[in-house]
């Protein structure tokens, strides 16, 4: 049997119709004057879940964790920590600590009193607080600028400090905004491995901002797409990616084909697709689907083969057209196909090998090819 | 200081290629810097050093009234025997009589707790339009402001009806109930500091005001967040980061309050001690001239010395990272 591959595979509560969610946002909205910045938005997250809050810039994102917080009171709706409704309780009483996208560093204090201010704050010993503290920079690699005041680090060196700052207290819920943003991209894959094991180690529940999909697809047990102050999907990073539910959703993560089109024909195996641009689409994942229904179907660019040659397998689909661009990755090489009626089409061919025996290049006829289960069709 | 400037515009300088822009620029860098050293010197230096000549100088009867006055007429010879003529026994007068040193003192006190009474008063002040909404804030920028649009003294002498005896403030409590025998607040120190408080509160405010209006918010709430209540936040976060702004205020109000003489004069009576008065006493009604010449020179010294030091403590705090 086949599945979509996922990473902690026995991690899964939201499938157990008997998880209680540990996070609840209950028909929450959020209005700024007269600008609703979270409409209506219900969402349930699980302990110990790595949960990614996914979207373009200003769609309510910080908003959401924000509330969570305690910054903002919900104008309407209510949000449940562990059962409990968190209205009228204030920041400074909640379980939950946040890593502000701002990094809101106390620019008077070293690192080192950063990172301890949290923990003074619970009274904690002395001695224990060295000890964490000592522990946080090391997890940071910050070791060597504990005396230093923020000023005198470079932003990405903040942004650790922060980091290091929200988790000091091991809060049972730690939201983060954007908490990798200004990371080099090697610091920023080695941090979010950290992190991931970080959580995992302190069975803590992670919610995390972000509006890198990779950052979000790398980390999380599950990603929620807003869009406009409304979630849009909420699953599995391969989830999200291999069956997206809508259209916004196909093409906000990842890149993707969209052949828009209308179904013909409607069986238990799938459905078959008349596409608007003269293509013809046989697909096994149809999705509920009707026939006569104007969807679109979707299939990613490294799904379609792109060849010189016709394809030789009668099931899959194909299309003849003339190579219009080449990019090339080094690991891969994505070919702009233009077919027939001028749409153009993305496919990415791994090279998996150095030398290839089938050369494209600029205006070479192409042939562009793909399985029945390469795509899905999105009636949204 | 100048120096690291000058060597900053001559190295920049350097990049260019005409001789002429070159030296054009270096004047017009140096020409720059002189500019508040020319002022500092005309109005500062110059009439400091006069009025430390005359401390050294006798009072007589004459105009003006004290010698030796410097002139050239009886040649080289005479100017240089009226140099012998100075003396520091000004100065040896003001640690012999009482009446110095306790004015000195006593201003120096009133001086501090009305600072810290403006302070006090000041910062919630500052705090609530720091906080107001960034469209009412010119408004009640305005608002403090608007005082010195009267004159200093018109709203000095106001005090005066408002404070004395049957003055409003009284009349108000009476009629209300409050008390039953008018207070008595005039010509008492609770009016300078009253006096003082009002006149200076403007200067207090405006520092504090920058200095909060700057902090980003989110620091308070970062510090909430990791569970610190709201009055402790003020005090680990808003109040360090405003310190700036306190120091600024304080001092702009504490070394005009200690020389003042204004307001002891109008509303402080006869009987408060303060050295701006006695200054004017000596300079008006002793028309002694080189004795208040001295006081001023100790003042100056007393408020300048810790003021100096202050700031080279500050600067090199700076230099460390605030
Ligand atoms: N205090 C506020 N007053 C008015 N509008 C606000 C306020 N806070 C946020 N908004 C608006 O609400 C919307 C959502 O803001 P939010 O900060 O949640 O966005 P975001 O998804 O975090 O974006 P980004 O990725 O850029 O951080 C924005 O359009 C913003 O302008
Ligand atoms: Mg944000």
């Amino acid at each position: 049997m086949q599945s979509l591959g996922s990473i902690r595979r026995d991690f899964a509560p939201w499938n157990d119709q008997a998880a209680k969610p540990y996070i609840v946002f209950d028909q929450v909205t959020k209005r700024f004057g007269d600008f609703t910045a979270v409409n209506n938005l219900s969402l349930s997250i699980y302990e110990r879940e790595f949960f990614a809050l996914l979207g373009a810039s200003g769609c309510g994102k910080s908003t959401l964790l924000r509330m969570l917080a305690g910054f903002e009171e919900p104008t309407s709706g209510r949000i449940l920590l562990d059962g409990q409704d968190l209205r009228g309780i204030p920041p400074y009483r909640r379980p939950v600590n946040m890593m502000f996208q701002s990094y809101a560093l106390f620019p008077h204090m070293s690192v080192e009193a950063n990172i301890a201010f949290g923990l003074k704050q619970e009274g904690m010993e002395a001695s224990k607080i060295a000890e964490r503290v000592a522990e946080m920079l090391k997890l940071v690699k910050l070791e060597q600028f504990a005396k230093r005041k923020p000023h005198q680090l470079s932003g990405g060196q903040r942004q650790r400090v922060a980091l290091a700052r929200s988790v000091a207290k091991r809060p049972k819920v730690l939201l983060l905004d954007e908490p990798l943003g200004a990371l080099d991209k090697k610091l920023r894959e080695e941090t979010q491995f950290e992190l991931m094991d970080l959580q995992q180690k302190l069975g803590l529940t992670f919610v995390v901002v972000t509006h890198d999909q990779e950052e979000a697809m790398t980390m999380a047990d599950r990603i929620a797409i807003i869009d406009k102050g409304e979630v849009m999907q909420v699953a599995t990073p391969a989830e999200v990616y291999e069956a997206p539910g809508s259209r916004f959703v196909a093409n906000f993560v990842g890149n993707v084909n969209m052949f828009e089109g209308t179904v013909t024909a409607r069986d238990a195996s799938g459905a078959s697709i008349d596409g608007d641009s003269g293509i013809s689409i046989r697909t096994e994942n149809a999705g509920d689907a009707q026939a006569g229904a104007k969807i679109a179907y979707a299939v990613r660019p490294e799904k379609i083969k792109v060849s010189s040659r016709p394809p030789m397998d009668i099931d899959s689909n194909a299309a003849e057209g003339e190579v219009y661009d080449i990019a090339y990755f080094g690991d891969m090489t994505v070919y702009y196909v233009k077919l027939g009626n001028g749409l153009v089409v993305k496919a990415a061919s791994l090279n998996s090998a150095r030398l290839t025996d089938d050369p494209l290049t600029w205006n070479d006829r192409a042939w562009i090819s793909f399985k029945p289960d390469s795509g899905v069709v999105l009636t949204r | 200081m100048s120096n690291a400037a000058f060597s900053q515009s001559a190295s920049h300088a350097g990049t260019d290629t005409g001789l002429g822009t070159r030296i054009v620029r270096a004047v017009a860098a140096r020409l720059v810097i002189a500019v508040p050293y020319i002022w500092l010197l005309l109005f500062f230096l110059i009439p400091f050093v006069i009025v430390f000549k005359i401390s050294l100088s006798q009072t007589a009867i004459a105009m003006p009234p004290y010698v030796p006055v410097l002139d050239f007429s009886e040649g080289v010879g005479g100017f240089l025997a009226s140099l012998r003529e100075f003396s520091i026994d000004n100065y040896l007068w003001l640690t012999e009589d009482a009446l110095y040193f306790n004015a000195y003192v006593s201003s120096l006190t009133i001086a501090g707790i009305s600072t810290i009474l403006t302070l006090l008063v000041g910062y919630p002040i500052a705090y609530g339009m720091a906080r107001a909404p960034a469209s009412l804030r010119p408004i009640l920028l305005m608002l403090v402001i608007l005082p010195f649009w009267t004159s200093f003294l018109i709203r000095v002498y106001a005090w005066i009806g408002i404070l004395k005896p049957e003055g409003l403030l009284n009349q108000l409590l009476l009629t209300i109930g409050v008390i039953d025998q008018p207070l008595i607040i005039m010509n008492t120190h609770t009016a300078i500091f009253i006096g003082i408080v009002y006149s200076y509160l403007p200067f207090m405010v405006l520092p504090l005001y920058s200095a909060l209006e700057k902090m980003d918010y989110s620091l308070i709430e970062a510090a909430q967040d990791l569970g610190c209540p709201p009055t402790s936040a003020f005090w680990k976060i808003t109040f360090p980061l405003s310190l700036p702004g306190v120091v600024a205020g304080c001092l702009l109000v504490f070394i005009p309050a200690v020389g003042e003489f204004v307001i002891p004069d109008l509303l402080g009576g006869s009987q408060t001690l303060m050295i701006g008065k006695t200054l004017w006493n000596e300079f008006f009604a002793n028309r002694d001239w080189p004795v208040s010449s001295a006081v001023a020179v100790i003042l100056l010294l007393l408020l300048v010395v810790p003021i100096v030091l202050f700031q080279n403590a500050q600067a090199r705090a700076q230099e460390q990272g605030r």
